[in-house]
């Protein structure tokens, strides 16, 4: 019995290479039907004050232009854009922005919700969901998509695939954006650092020095309290998860069981403000405005407006100049800024925010620019220069001199 | 039912019922599906949505398309090895609702090969990596087998428990040793090469075909060989099966090696062929799915392929009702939770039926 078996499986295996050769051919007809587009007429305005990158290359794009009604959107998000505050609702906002602006319809939207990006066969029957309604192009919007974006990029060239955050990247079909959050959390930094009366600040962050987007946030958030309170320390408490509802909370409350009187965060719920709320200490949100889930703590919240890089990315795939660039856009563009400063907030902080927020905007300054000191006694960085932006978004895993890990 | 107060009957106490012929069987089940679409779909109006339209997105969404089926057909694979999984158990009597953790060790097992010797050619890996599904599956299932027959542990909670080992495990490897260095932070294990991920056939990875040649060989193995006619005696009565010269403690753990072991190259077919990395995602509630299924399927290799397909609709159905109609997630997972209610409840009715105070009945 048992020979049998393993002679079947022998068999097999051998009969599904042979077969797995023959495979490459026949996936692109599959999904001809997606490929197939008319050359659409005259649309929209040409895509103005767009990314550096296009204005280089412009309208040398690799895709066809597609009509504006026959594209299809598609979003991959990892919970459920109801849930009203959070990363989801921030990039679900900046989706709905994108189709309010090309004036798209609901039924070209198509939203994949609740894809755990832990679970690659879920992420990937997501994604092949979307191709199957005849997306055009598909924007998955969590880090844990990025190994399925890459690899159904290669399987289907005909279709635009563009992942948030991460670092990985092809080119063509197969796109990274993200944007220079720091910047707004210098300025929330600003704000924490002046209305601190403990000089401890918490920070509940998702991961630890490993992560480079994450750390660099949370430098930028310590060196904005620096540059107005040198005597405060930043506290931060790594939850390793972009979103867990309950660690979060857990580590706001430790941090300021500790002292801590602000709470910042880069995670994906509000209730690290939430907990600060309830003890009544102050925090400052991410993602959206966290003033209306906790209005008695936020002074201000480090915010998100995608729909200034989906409206260009789908201006572009619909006027046929799609590049494959990757996407890093700042507070100049519109993708990142601060929410309205509360009346919680300490005197003079507008001030002190306008005067920095001038600065970043200009390009006179940015966050990282000149030698910076760790926390380690090291120093990065060289005098007049700035960090540039591979190093930015892959590399920044040291801790600026006034935070501590907890 | 226990009585609490003394020699008064409870209003209502369930009977086992006479054997009922297949025809009433089959009937039963059937009502019971109405009701379940009947229910489903009031709640669906509640949703304010049209029942009728909701049900038959679920019905072409798994079908719509050649890509439409090749994603039902993915959903159905590892339910079906793993269905065939616990079935052999359960023939012996043997209650393994362990699969989930038999699938994950099959699945660390053959990862291991999959992310430290992806250079070995592409057959023999993929043999090696079978193998090591299979072993690592059958070990994980060997180990509650054999407390039980040394020790007569209970087999229900000793299997529940080793699932969570199992998981954890997996997080363990995930955190640690097998993080993926480019991943910067992030906890997962990296992508596996193409080299050690399953081949295609037709759109969906070969696992298909091996669920196939799997429900043959339990078929065939239950129904014809001495060894499953082992397994039946065995699950019938230790004792008969122990004066008929059987040695119970060999069957036993013969049996639940085998059982694991097909759990196992199905969470080897899942992590090579669906997630083509190792997460702790990989068994997904499948191993608890399957004996619902394998129940459902009275332990016959062939009604699983039939009730395996028709969850696969179900779920795939699902999933494409949330970007149809902007229903949530969770609203699907209602609709599902209504229709198993039923399917299931009605399993209870066809063995036991309820009976009023007055109208007596035997004990």
């Amino acid at each position: 019995m048992k020979k049998i078996i393993s002679l079947l499986l022998v068999f097999v295996l051998t009969m599904s290479m042979v077969a797995g050769c023959t495979k490459k051919e026949e996936a692109p007809a599959a999904d001809e039907e997606t490929a197939v587009e008319e050359p659409a007429e005259e649309t929209a305005e040409p895509a103005e004050e767009t990314e550096e990158a296009t204005e280089e290359t412009a309208a040398e794009g690799l895709f066809p232009p597609v009509a504006k009604e026959d594209i299809k959107v598609g979003v991959i998000h990892l919970s459920d854009p109801a849930e009203g505050s959070g990363y989801t609702y921030t990039h679900d906002q900046g989706i709905v922005g994108m189709q309010e602006a090309l004036g798209l319809d609901d039924s070209q939207i198509i939203r994949k919700n609740n894809i755990d990006d832990g679970d690659p066969t879920a992420i990937e029957t997501a994604i092949l969901e979307c191709i199957e309604e005849g997306c055009n192009i598909i924007f998955a919007t969590s880090w844990g998509y990025m190994d399925t974006c890459e690899a159904l990029a290669e399987e289907y060239p005909e279709v635009i695939f563009s992942h948030g955050t991460g670092y990985k990247s092809n080119g063509t079909n197969f796109n990274n954006y993200f944007g220079r959050i720091y910047q707004a959390r210098y300025l929330t930094g600003i704000a924490a650092g002046l209305k601190t009366q403990t000089n401890k600040i918490g920070y509940v962050a998702a991961w630890g020095t490993d992560n480079s987007e994450v750390t660099g946030g949370c430098d930028a958030f310590a060196m904005g309290v620096y540059s107005v309170n040198p005597d405060a320390k930043v506290y931060v408490k790594v939850t390793n998860s972009w979103y867990d509802p309950e660690g979060e909370k857990q580590a706001a409350e430790a941090l300021i069981a500790q002292g801590c009187d602000v709470i910042g965060q880069h995670c994906d719920t509000p209730n690290p403000q939430l907990a600060a709320e309830e003890a009544g200490v102050w925090g400052v949100g991410y993602n959206s405005d966290m003033s209306k889930d906790a209005p008695n703590a936020v002074l201000t919240s480090a915010v998100w407006d995608w729909s200034a890089y989906y409206t260009t990315a789908v201006e572009n795939v619909i006027n046929g100049t799609w590049t494959g660039e990757n996407y890093f856009g700042g507070m100049k563009e519109g993708l990142v800024g601060i929410s309205p400063l509360s009346d919680l907030c300490a005197d003079g902080t507008e001030e002190a925010i306008e005067e920095a927020k001038a600065k970043i905007v200009s390009g006179e300054w940015d966050v990282f620019t000149g030698v910076i000191e760790t926390n380690t006694g090291e120093t990065v960085g060289e005098e007049g220069k700035s960090l540039d932006d591979a190093t930015i978004t892959g590399g920044i895993n040291w801790y600026f001199k006034n935070i501590e890990e907890k | 039912m226990p009585d609490s107060k003394k020699g008064k009957e409870p209003l209502l106490r369930t009977v086992k019922r006479e054997e009922i012929s297949n025809k009433k069987i089959a009937l039963l089940r059937i009502e019971a599906l109405l009701f379940a679409v009947l229910a489903g779909g009031i709640f669906i109006l509640a949703l304010g949505y049209n029942p009728f339209l909701i049900y038959g997105t679920i019905i072409s969404g798994a079908f719509r398309s050649s890509m439409a089926v090749q994603g039902t057909i993915k959903i159905m694979i590892p339910l079906v090895i793993a269905s065939l999984g616990v079935t052999l158990a359960f023939k012996m009597k043997f209650w393994n609702i362990g699969a989930e953790g038999q699938i994950i060790a099959g699945a660390i097992f053959a990862s291991y090969f999959a992310l430290f010797h992806s250079d070995w050619p592409h057959a023999i890996l993929l043999i090696v990596m079978f193998a090591a599904g299979i072993l690592g599956g059958g070990l994980w299932g060997l180990i509650p087998a054999y407390f039980k027959s040394r020790f007569d542990t209970n087999e229900t909670l000793f299997t529940l428990m080793l699932n969570y080992i199992a998981l954890h495990v997996i997080a363990y490897l995930r955190d640690g040793p097998w993080l993926d260095p480019g991943a910067q932070g992030f906890a997962k294990i990296a992508r596996f090469a193409k080299n050690a991920s399953l081949d295609k056939v037709f759109g969906v990875h070969a696992g298909w075909i091996i669920a196939i040649i799997l429900v043959v060989a339990v078929y065939i193995y239950i129904r014809f060989s001495k060894q499953g006619y082992e397994i039946s005696v065995v699950g019938e009565s230790h004792d008969t099966a122990r004066y008929a010269g059987m040695n119970v403690k060999k069957i036993t753990l013969r049996t639940m090696f085998l059982s694991g072991a097909v759990c196992g190259l199905g969470g080897m077919i899942q992590a090579a062929g669906s997630d083509i990395t190792l997460a702790t995602s990989v068994a997904g509630g499948v191993g608890f799915t399957a004996i619902i299924i394998a129940w459902l399927s009275q332990l016959n290799p062939i009604t699983i392929v039939v009730v395996s397909f028709l969850f696969s609709i179900l779920e795939k159905g699902s999933s494409v009702i949330q970007s149809s109609y902007g229903l949530s997630t969770d609203c699907a997972d209602v609709l599902q939770g209504i229709i198993l209610f039923f399917v299931l409840g009605c399993e209870f009715f066809i063995r036991y039926k309820f009976v009023l105070r007055s109208k007596g009945g035997d004990r």
